[in-house]
């Protein structure tokens, strides 16, 4: 028996912090902003109302917590999926980079626009 | 189940499982559809971003943003993307009470209620960014 311990709690527990935030936050924006502002059914919200939004410092902050935990939820569900649905359990490493890799670099990201570019 | 073979045990025998599994059976097929769902959420973090970095360089950029999202494969994947953020977002509410028991009172808090409150905190965090964005 191995003593090392396990990250796949920390996993699970990111995973559904991630799954709560994007259950209750995205379907609204994704039908606001993805939907119903390109399809011409409400008018944009303006410039002004937008930069006023996120020059809140509580507001960065929610959408950075929001942002990269949406995208862990990504990873994690994600790298069983392809565990599952194609049974490549053979490539877990080079899977385990893409998936947390890619969720690391995507937090960084939004990190560095959120809180330098802005 | 012990993988061993050893002259005396013979490897077990495995039937191979198909690659496509999911599609026999309806279940199966959620189960994988709610998977691939993760998909959508992390495309939505992207959209996102790319919102982000264009308010973040002015009003100019912002407006680019628009004519891009208004192009008709960034509206189409959109709405896919809003079937695939309900159906987690349904999803993942119904099994809310399923993942954790809450008692109060040295009783079990019943799952509707769970669920219930779950569905309310969608509406009014839904309603909150609405006003948000849309203004009031």
């Amino acid at each position: 028996m191995s003593s090392t311990r396990s990250n796949e709690p920390l996993a699970w527990l990111l995973f559904s912090a991630g799954g709560v935030m994007a259950a209750l936050v995205l379907p609204v924006l994704v039908l606001l902003l993805g939907v119903a502002v390109p399809l011409g059914w409400i008018a944009p919200p303006s410039f002004e109302r937008l930069v006023w939004l996120i020059h809140n410092p509580l507001v960065r902050l929610a959408l950075l917590a929001i942002f990269s935990l949406s995208l862990l939820h990504w990873a994690h569900r994600f790298r069983y999926t392809l565990y599952d649905g194609l049974q490549v359990k053979h490539l877990t490493e080079v899977i385990n980079l893409v998936c947390y890799g890619g969720a690391l670099l995507g937090s960084v990201l939004a990190l560095y626009l959120l809180f330098v570019v802005l | 189940m012990s993988e061993m073979a050893t002259p005396h045990h013979a490897r077990w025998y495995r039937e191979p499982t198909s690659t496509y599994w999911w599609l026999g059976r309806w279940s199966y097929f959620v189960f994988i559809l709610r998977e691939v769902s993760s998909v959508f959420v992390a495309w939505t973090v992207v959209f996102l971003l790319k919102l982000v970095n264009s308010v973040a360089h002015g009003d100019g950029w912002y407006q680019a943003f628009l004519r891009w999202s208004a192009q008709p494969w960034v509206v189409i994947l959109n709405i896919v993307t809003l079937f695939f953020v309900v159906f987690h977002a349904v999803t993942w509410f119904n099994l809310a009470p399923k993942a954790m028991v809450v008692t109060m009172g040295g009783r079990r808090v019943p799952g509707a209620l769970i669920a219930g409150s779950n569905y309310a905190a969608w509406a009014v965090i839904s309603a909150l960014i609405a006003w948000g964005l849309l203004g009031g």
